[in-house]
């Protein structure tokens, strides 16, 4: 027996080296062969003649701008009236439950045809940042409704009967009650699905093009991403280009991801849940 | 707008309520006298509590609960359609169980009830606040650190803390649902000197599973079983001779 526990520990400690030296080699990977070659040039450089990601940069926070205006309201209410009105209980519940786990378990390029076939085609708008924006509304929704359900049912349910018992309107306590003790779970939510906007390749092929050498004009132009700009430069030849994007794209991810950690604890200290 | 200045004293005829097929209280009568405390004592389950949240209509709250009777405050009807909720739970405070301070500073849990009801002003809002504290008897303990989080208080001062955001509201009853069973003897010492302080403005109704504690605090006492109101009336008469054998058996602790 004790020798099969101590195979069994060392079998579950190979694995677990594997995972890290697949984690470490992919992030090692991209720094080696990227960072050398990140320059003023491909940052912000001129865009026309050589390799630059300046239109990613301007597509990127355009498509995060348009996702989340859309996307973090719509989401945020529906969560609001699902867990607060309807008690999670009932028909629409399930059926809404049911309908986003599928949603975001679709593959990307799924809701990149269906902007495509949408907007592209039947709306007539061509390749477009506010198509490609929407689209990716649309993605994030499911999850973004998901995780405020989540950190709304998290909140203790003596807190409303507090709220209540002082009288206070059921608008006053999800706003002033609910809302900020759940605010912590949902910022975190919504940077999250932030960092998906960001790094998404697939929906935005289909829908806003990849015209990697103009800044977009205005929401109706053609544009690029950062995923895209990588695809773009390596399969034309510019592959010391697309390591270095990857690492802006990489730092942007990372970034993302600790800011959702720190704004959630920042809260959670704010309201003295956590010390 | 309800007047909740005149008589306080609680008049309930017929209560009956149901969760779904479930019957939780039965042909329940009970004049419950103003700036007196009356306990609700009962085993577990026997429809104390549900009782107690019909007062501030706490059960509205509760799907598939349907209540019927006449339930009165002073003259004002409970369910009448136009009495509104609102200023009936503003009147009628409720302390629970589990101590539920806001995930908010001290200050701004106490001014959460004026401000509910328009009161904008500092100077007023900081008023309220320490004269709530004090009646409360915890502004010494806390008066430092009204900004800080009412998270980081002790469960005894926590639940203190809770007794005075009821009290900002200026209500004239305070229901209380088991409000020491989760805390320390001192702590359960302090909040009971305090009942004994707030009945003289303040009709107050207690849910206790502390025979003791009804003894020590209550004037009067209702007994409870599966739903019914076996018996009421003085403390010291239902204590020393019960008239109903349930109630004697439930007392002297042979069952429940």
């Amino acid at each position: 027996m004790r020798k099969l526990y101590s195979a069994l520990k060392i079998i579950c400690l190979v694995a677990l080296g594997i995972t890290l030296i697949c984690l470490v080699a992919v992030i090692a990977y991209v720094l080696i062969k990227g960072t050398g070659k990140l320059s003023f040039d491909l940052l912000f450089g001129d865009y026309k003649s050589s390799p630059s990601i300046l239109p990613a940069f301007v597509g990127m926070l355009e498509l995060v701008a348009i996702a989340s205006l859309i996307a973090v309201p719509i989401g945020v209410a529906s969560a609001i009236f699902l867990v607060e009105y309807t008690n999670n209980k009932g028909k629409l519940v399930r059926i809404i439950q049911v309908a986003t786990e599928t949603l975001a378990g679709i593959p990307s390029i799924v809701y990149g045809l269906f902007g495509y076939l949408i907007f592209v085609v039947a709306f007539g708008w061509g390749y477009s940042i506010i198509g490609g924006g929407i689209t990716l509304a649309i993605m994030i929704l499911p999850t973004i409704v998901r995780s405020t359900q989540e950190s709304l049912l998290s909140v203790q349910g003596g807190l409303r009967e507090g709220s209540y018992a002082l009288g206070a309107s059921k608008v006053r306590t999800i706003f002033k009650i609910v809302l900020p003790s759940a605010s912590g779970g949902i910022v975190t939510a919504i940077i999250l699905a932030i960092g998906r906007v960001v790094s998404e390749s697939a929906v935005l092929i289909l829908t806003i093009g990849m015209v990697v050498n103009k800044v977009p004009q205005n929401l109706l132009s053609p544009g690029t991403s950062l995923a895209l700009d990588i695809y773009y430069f390596a399969s034309n030849g510019y592959r010391d280009e697309a390591a270095a994007t990857s690492v802006v794209l990489l730092v942007f991810v990372i970034f993302l991801n600790l800011l959702a950690s720190g704004i959630g604890k920042l809260i959670k200290k704010s309201t003295g849940e956590e010390k | 707008m309800i007047d909740f200045t005149g008589k306080m004293n609680i008049s309930v005829k017929d209560c009956n309520l149901y969760y779904g097929d479930f019957h939780a209280l039965k042909n329940i009568n009970i004049e419950i006298p103003e700036k007196q405390v009356t306990a609700l004592i009962g085993p577990s389950g026997c429809g104390k509590s549900t009782f107690l949240k019909i007062l501030n209509r706490m059960n509205d709250l509760v799907e598939d609960c349907k209540i019927t009777g006449s339930f009165k405050i002073g003259n004002i009807d409970i369910f009448d359609k136009e009495t509104d909720i609102n200023a009936l739970r503003k009147n009628v405070g409720m302390v629970f169980q589990k101590p539920n301070p806001f995930p908010m500073s001290i200050y701004d849990n106490i001014a959460f009830a004026p401000r509910t009801f328009g009161i904008k002003k500092r100077s007023e809002l900081d008023e309220i606040v320490e004269n709530s504290l004090r009646r409360a008897s915890i502004w010494d303990e806390v008066k430092d650190r009204l900004k800080k989080s009412a998270l980081g208080m002790s469960g005894g001062q926590q639940q203190r803390l809770c007794i005075a955001r009821s009290l900002a509201a200026n209500p004239k009853i305070l229901l209380m649902d088991e409000p020491t069973s989760a805390l320390d003897p001192i702590s359960t010492g302090k909040i009971e000197e305090l009942m004994e302080e707030l009945k003289k403005d303040l009709t107050i109704v207690i849910v206790t599973h502390n025979m003791q504690q009804a003894t020590r605090i209550a004037d009067n006492t209702a007994f409870f079983l599966l739903g019914e109101l076996i018996e009421y009336g003085a403390t010291d008469d239902i204590f020393s001779s019960p008239g109903d054998e349930r109630t004697e058996r439930y007392i002297t602790g042979r069952f429940g």
